[in-house]
């Protein structure tokens, strides 16, 4: 009897997630289908890059600081055992640009951007007014999600790239506590440090994060249930299964960077 | 001279009844959410210019059988037809060109809560018909709101305004793109006598105007009576009874006889 349920569970489970995955893969042909069919809207896409810019960029800038000051604060006594603090703003500055800045920046973006959206489709969803904008042929896939979707892939690159520098800026405050340093002698040897395998691959899986976090946020709002609750669930999934989607997409492409180009 | 005017109206009463006139037409439609059976057997017709009131009460289906009509819905078993084209076979392209020709007020008046008035009349003008005149847009947006009598609200945003006047704006949004069928779903549930009164007067204009041809969803008997020239009753999935709002007021069937007491 036991056994019967459980295994009930499982096939109802695997049977769901089926579901939404193909769910999913459907949503992103629509996408793809309207966002080739003319008449872009542009007016919508510019005001969601403001938007995403403009109401994140404070966030990301203090992470960005503290990203740099903390690593610089935290590594600074350890090198200088080694008398290596010279190393610190190469240090910073690479790991922050290979890594540490794109996958922070994506999952704070994830908790922001992603469930934003999530809430905000999935309250129009709620009220009709996606189905309102269905039937009077305005087409709300093309207005509401290819512009949201594509601004995300747009902006978080750039927020990303903002944020990295403002991390140099945060590191060198960082050694300054300890140490003066010229704003000049640290840019220089910060940048030293950083080569095109460092800032293209790290430039390029933002691209994919800014991508997955619009795409994620918009398909949980966008399929958001009937009734009011349904809406803070749709926000609380999108930011779940967009930062889960970061993590993953960041393993992926890790291993393809140290495939292509560290070999 | 008296001969041709006869031969007109005598024309004019065989179109009435010729399939040419019908504008929506539901033969035995049947839909279900999984284990759910809401609508079992419905048949409807519409004719042109006709209002037709369909009265039933909460949970019987009323919003699903409209949504269908709009394709919102897929419905399962049946055939609907909307000027002679079955909804379930058409095309995404082909679908939308019969949606511009369909007028849908939602229970709810779902306005566009990021935008002004302003925005929300002029939001179909740019999107769908791809205008470009301000001017123009600005003389449809002021004309349509005269129409349903909110000239002042132009730019205020759907959260300062009333249930009833959102109620307005929901209307002046459908009627903007002067569509040729109009489906209001409960246009007067929540609201005032005085008001709603005045929507169903409202109602009656707009059909003078724009020679719309209507379905009027509602539990308001006033309503009814004042913009029904055709009521249907649905109950259990299917359409109980039919008749003008006298004929049903003195049926003896129970479930209809109680929509008017
Ligand atoms: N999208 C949907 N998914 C699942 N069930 C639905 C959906 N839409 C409607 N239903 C169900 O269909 C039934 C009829 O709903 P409908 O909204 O058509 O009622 P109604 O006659 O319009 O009632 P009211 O007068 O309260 O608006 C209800 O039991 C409802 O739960
Ligand atoms: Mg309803």
């Amino acid at each position: 009897m036991l056994f019967h349920t459980m295994e009930q569970t499982i096939k109802s489970g695997i049977y769901k997630l089926l579901e939404k995955v193909g769910d999913q893969v459907n949503f992103f042909f629509s996408f793809v289908r309207h966002l080739l069919r003319k008449g872009f809207e542009w007016n919508e896409f510019i005001r969601q890059c403001f938007i995403i810019g403009y109401k994140s960029f404070p966030l990301i800038a203090v992470t960005g600081f503290i990203l740099g000051f903390v690593l610089t604060l935290q590594s600074l006594p350890t090198l200088k055992d080694f008398g290596a603090t010279s190393y610190v703003p190469g240090m910073v500055s690479v790991s922050v640009v290979r890594e540490i800045g794109p996958v922070i920046i994506a999952l704070i973006s994830a908790g922001k951007i992603a469930s934003s959206i999530g809430a905000e489709l999935g309250s129009m969803k709620v009220t009709e007014q996606i189905s309102a904008m269905e039937v009077s042929s305005a087409d709300p896939l093309q207005y509401l999600v290819v512009t949201r979707i594509l601004a995300c892939t747009f902006m978080i690159p750039l927020l990303t790239l903002m944020a990295d520098a403002i991390s140099l800026l945060g590191g060198f405050v960082g050694s300054n506590l300890d140490n003066k340093v010229s704003l000049h002698l640290y840019f220089n040897k910060a940048f030293n440090a950083l080569a095109f395998s460092d800032l293209f691959p790290g430039v390029i899986k933002t691209i994919f994060f800014g991508f997955a976090i619009g795409f994620i946020g918009c398909y949980h709002g966008y399929h958001s249930n009937r009734g009011t609750e349904s809406v803070g669930h749709a926000a609380n999934s999108a930011v779940v299964s967009a930062s889960l989607w970061i993590i993953i997409l960041d393993g992926i492409a890790v291993q393809l960077t140290n495939i292509f180009a560290y070999n | 001279m008296q001969d041709e005017l006869t031969i007109e109206t005598k024309q004019a009463t065989e179109a009435a009844t010729n399939d040419n006139n019908v504008v929506i037409e539901l033969e035995h439609l049947q839909k279900s959410f999984e284990e759910n059976k809401v609508l079992k057997d419905i048949n409807l017709t519409l004719c042109k210019g006709e209002n037709l009131v369909v009265l039933g009460r909460s949970g019987q289906g009323k919003s699903v059988t409209i949504q269908c009509i709009v394709g919102l819905i897929d419905y399962d078993e049946g055939s609907l037809k909307v000027f002679g084209k079955e909804i379930k076979d058409l095309s995404e392209d082909e679908l939308k060109e019969i949606r511009l020709k369909l007028g849908f007020l939602f229970q709810s008046g779902a306005l566009y809560d990021s935008m002004t008035v302003r925005e929300n009349l002029a939001f179909p003008l740019t999107r769908v018909m791809k205008m470009k005149d301000e001017d123009k847009i600005n003389q449809e947006v002021e004309d349509v709101l005269d129409a349903v009598g909110l000239k002042d609200a132009i730019d205020k945003m759907p959260g300062d305004l009333s249930g009833g006047m959102r109620k307005r704006i929901g209307l002046a949004r459908t009627l903007i793109l002067k569509p040729a069928i109009m489906l209001y779903d409960e246009p007067t549930t929540g609201l005032d006598p005085i008001t709603s009164k005045e929507i169903s007067q409202l109602i009656m204009d707009l059909r003078k105007k724009y020679q719309t041809s209507s379905i009027i969803i509602t539990h308001d008997m006033t309503c009814a009576k004042i913009t029904g020239d055709r009521i249907l009753v649905l109950q259990d999935g299917k359409f109980i009874a039919e008749g003008s709002y006298e004929d049903l007021e003195k049926s003896q069937d129970e479930n209809v006889n109680s929509f008017f007491k």
